[in-house]
């Protein structure tokens, strides 16, 4: 019998690779039966959906929020650029 | 005489360069890196101007430059501050489980549609914060991994860690991170609340 512990670590190793068949069965089965383990997964999916929002929504060319490349630094580059 | 295949150079920091500072910024959580590597983007460029095949709009042609020294970057970090046994250790609070593997008090329930958060503002900042309270292997990994969407082969090699050590720093980076925004978000709001 796999251990909440074992099945939140599971859960992860199943997002990066396709877990083993047996593996695979046991976290389905105790997923169904644990609410806490479900509630684990589904956050742990949503982590990754934010991280992913995150990565497109600053990935954008010419988006006007965010940070910006300090004056100091844009200066400093215009130089090296020039001097190169 | 054709098309020149790139902009002017001196205007490169003025249309590029929040943008790409942006861009090294959610990846590396450290201004003077991302300062760094933008500036390294362009003289690299300039060298490479002739390569540039304008088959790929200017910008993405830049990105494509800094990825590769975002993952240099990672690289030079990884060799510099080797894995060390904290990054594999138990979870940040082993009272989460019992001797017996068993929560003792599981995740609490985050509410509302999640789906939502995406567009809070302040929550993407939470988790940006989150994200740069992970210890420096664990946050490049989870960047890789799930910013970068990079497969597991590409970051062992970049982080130079086995598979096996990958999955077990992931899961101690998602870890900590879900209980980071669970601290910090969720239960705030519930305090909140009416």
């Amino acid at each position: 019998m796999l251990s909440c512990k074992d099945v939140t670590r599971l859960i992860s190793e199943s997002m990066d690779r396709s877990l083993p068949l047996r593996k695979r069965i046991g976290v389905r089965v105790h997923l169904l039966i644990c609410r806490f383990c479900a509630r684990y997964e589904r956050q742990l999916l949503l982590i990754r959906e934010t991280a992913r929002r995150i990565a497109a929504a600053e990935d954008r060319p010419g988006e006007p929020s965010g940070e910006t490349l300090p004056e100091e630094a844009k200066v400093r580059i215009r130089q090296a650029i020039c001097n190169s | 005489m054709g098309i020149p295949a790139c902009s002017d150079p001196s205007e490169w920091v003025d249309r590029y360069g929040n943008y790409l500072f942006r861009y090294a910024m959610i990846r590396l959580r450290d201004r003077s890196a991302a300062e760094d590597l933008v500036q390294e983007t362009f003289l690299a460029a300039l060298k490479s101007r002739g390569s540039f095949s304008g088959g790929s709009s200017e910008a993405t042609w830049l990105v494509g430059i800094l990825k590769h020294k975002i993952a240099d970057h990672f690289r030079r970090q990884a060799l510099e501050a080797p894995l060390e046994d904290a990054d594999l250790r138990e979870l940040p609070d082993p009272s989460v489980f019992d001797v017996s593997g068993h929560w003792t008090s599981g995740p609490t329930d985050w509410g509302g549609n999640p789906a939502d958060l995406y567009r809070e503002e302040k929550f993407l900042e939470q988790f940006k914060n989150c994200l740069s309270g992970l210890s420096p292997n664990h946050a490049n990994a989870f960047t890789l991994r799930e910013i970068e969407g990079a497969d597991t082969g590409e970051i062992c090699k970049v982080l130079n860690v086995t598979e096996t050590n990958l999955w077990v720093i992931l899961h101690r980076a998602r870890m900590h991170l879900r209980r980071c925004l669970e601290t910090h978000w969720f239960n705030r709001s519930m305090e909140k609340g009416p």
